[in-house]
């Protein structure tokens, strides 16, 4: 279980330190050498060339970069506002709580990433348009688990205590709840990260994400899919990359879900 | 049960407003003038306002959306401005090869996930346990745009055995099945498991154990009954994952469902189909589980008192 966290831990760092060194490393990935077109895994570039004869090391870097930043955006903004919206939800009742939890019946009853694809393919492809897709169907999840821990959260005597005090709404949320319902929402927020990595990826996959010259992970397996025949490390080396992140996201998820015991936090 | 069936009915139906009226209010997202966007810069302006008024978007927005209902009512979903035909005709089409993939999946998806997570659940701490879960963690992590062409790589490329695309005869259903199963297959071997393990520390397993009942006997007679409560809500969840990875797995196997049709609308910019499109994988999924929930109040005699 250490080994396998601490690799997972590793992969982690890893993939957020290439992001970051980025547009430090001294990186050529839209570099065309017609010389070196399709050419497989050699000592200079460790993972070949791709069909324009671009360093394939260089360009998942880059998608590193988009990957990483692509999901921060996402999350970050889904978590704050899906956590607002439950919370105000959870603490305010009635109408309002009914409200929405229609809403949030509404947008779960879209499959998967589906409606991400459509509003995306409607938007226009970008990656701006991705993340602004991506956001609008990620805060449901955030909204949902917000929701339904401050709804168990406050019939608690101290959050009545400072009610009767007189503390002002706002200020319970933040001090009083939100400290309460945080284990979860991190635990969400890892699995999100990872979610949202494979989201952007088949965005761009499907040519709806990252656009040419740009580099993402999911278009490189797109253009690899061409040719497979002659040059599969197109294909493999992008698909290992997602693989290796989102398996380490997952399994630090994981972790994080036996360190912070959700369900002993909510019972308290 | 019968005001639970009514009450959950009456929910979907909200639902399914909802789902059409946010349907409805995606060709409004589209940047700029939709239909600008769908005719191109160099449209002429008479053509440009000849297919305004045929999509009905010079009309006021509630007026618009009035005659969305009432033309879904009617099951009358427009036409398509790339080929000109019928969408519903063309919708039905493609609804039978994403049914064909989608049942081919599950069933896939219940031929692994059952024995491997009985068997992980029967040997629990063991190293079938461990490669289990290994499958299971792998196969989540394996996302289905990944897990087509590197199938591809191998049975159709290195291999030989299978075709590459298509959709004629059962050897081209084989991959695109396998790719979309696969990932069910991971999370539902997770759930078999784990329901499986709650379900064997039961008085009544220990009763039948006690009885002399052979292992098999007792996970086939009574665990596995008991366990498949869960397993089939969770199935009835993720099948609209299923739906939405069609999307992709049909893209990459050229297998000609609604998947397909969603991806070369959006392609074209054929808004209409796309909508169309959005609303019947929505609606299945709604569908769906409903079902699923009447048939979980049915096998379980608790629910059904409960509500």
């Amino acid at each position: 279980m250490t080994v396998r966290f601490s690799i997972a831990t590793t992969v982690i760092i890893l993939w957020c330190l290439l992001a970051l060194l980025a547009s430090v490393l001294p990186l050529d990935p839209d570099r065309i050498v017609l010389q070196k077109i399709l050419v497989a895994p050699e000592w200079q570039s460790w993972l070949g060339y791709d069909d324009l004869g671009r360093s394939i090391v260089d360009r998942i870097i880059i998608g590193a970069r988009t990957s990483l930043l692509v999901a921060v955006c996402v999350v970050l903004v889904s978590a704050v506002t899906g956590t607002l919206l439950g919370m105000l939800a959870g603490w305010l009742g009635g109408w309002c709580d009914h409200l929405m939890v229609v809403v949030l019946d509404i947008f779960m009853a879209f499959p998967g990433i589906l409606l991400a694809i459509a509003m995306a393919g409607l938007l226009g492809p970008g990656i701006i348009n991705a993340v602004i897709a991506l956001t609008l169907v990620g805060w449901v999840g955030f909204a949902r688990l917000a929701r339904a821990q401050t709804l168990g959260i406050k019939q608690r005597e101290h959050i009545t205590a400072a009610h009767a005090l007189g503390t002002r709404g706002w200020r319970i949320g933040r001090q009083h709840i939100l400290p309460l319902i945080a284990a979860p929402l991190i635990i969400e927020a890892t699995f999100a990260v990872s979610a949202t990595v494979i989201a952007e990826a088949s965005l761009s996959f499907l040519g709806l994400g990252v656009q040419a010259p740009g580099s993402s992970w999911g278009s490189m397996i797109r253009e690899g899919t061409r040719y497979m025949l002659v040059a599969p490390h197109m294909v493999l080396a992008p698909g290992i990359a997602i693989c290796l992140v989102v398996l380490s996201i997952n399994l630090l998820g994981d972790r994080l879900r036996d360190i912070l015991d959700v369900r002993q936090t909510v019972r308290g | 049960m019968l005001t639970y069936l009514i009450k959950r009915i009456i929910t979907a139906f909200f639902v399914l407003l909802g789902v059409s009226t946010m349907v409805f209010l995606l060709i409004h997202i589209v940047p700029g003038d939709p239909v600008q966007a769908m005719l191109g810069e160099s449209a002429q302006p008479a053509d440009l306002e000849a297919m305004r008024i045929a999509l009905g978007l010079h009309l006021p927005l509630l007026q618009q959306w009035l005659e969305f209902m009432n033309n879904l009512l009617h099951l009358d979903l427009g036409e398509s401005f790339y080929s000109r035909r019928d969408i519903s005709l063309l919708l039905a089409e493609h609804l039978g090869p994403t049914a064909i993939l989608a049942v081919a999946s599950l069933l896939i998806a219940i031929c692994i996930a059952v024995p491997l997570g009985s068997l992980a659940a029967m040997n629990r701490g063991s190293h079938w346990d461990r490669i289990a879960m290994g499958f299971s963690t792998l196969g989540i992590a394996i996302p289905n745009f990944w897990m087509g062409p590197l199938l591809i790589l191998i049975f159709s490329i290195a291999l030989g055995w299978l075709p590459v695309s298509g959709s004629k005869g059962l050897s081209s259903l084989i991959l695109p099945a396998i790719t979309l199963g696969t990932a069910l297959a991971a999370l539902l071997s997770r759930m078999v498991r784990s329901s499986l393990l709650e379900v064997l520390t039961e008085d009544y397993i220990t009763a039948a154990r006690a009885r002399g009942m052979s292992s098999a006997r007792v996970i086939l007679r009574h665990a596995m009954p008991n366990a498949a409560l869960p397993v089939i809500t969770v199935l009835g969840m993720q099948l609209g994952g299923l739906l939405a990875g069609a999307v992709i797995t049909e893209t990459i196997f050229s297998w000609p469902g609604i998947g397909q049709l969603t991806i070369e609308s959006i392609q074209r910019r054929d808004y209409p189909v796309v909508q169309a499109c959005v609303l019947v994988i929505s609606f299945t999924y709604v569908f769906v589980n409903l079902l699923t929930d009447l048939c979980y109040g049915m096998l379980d005699p608790r629910v059904r008192l409960e509500q």
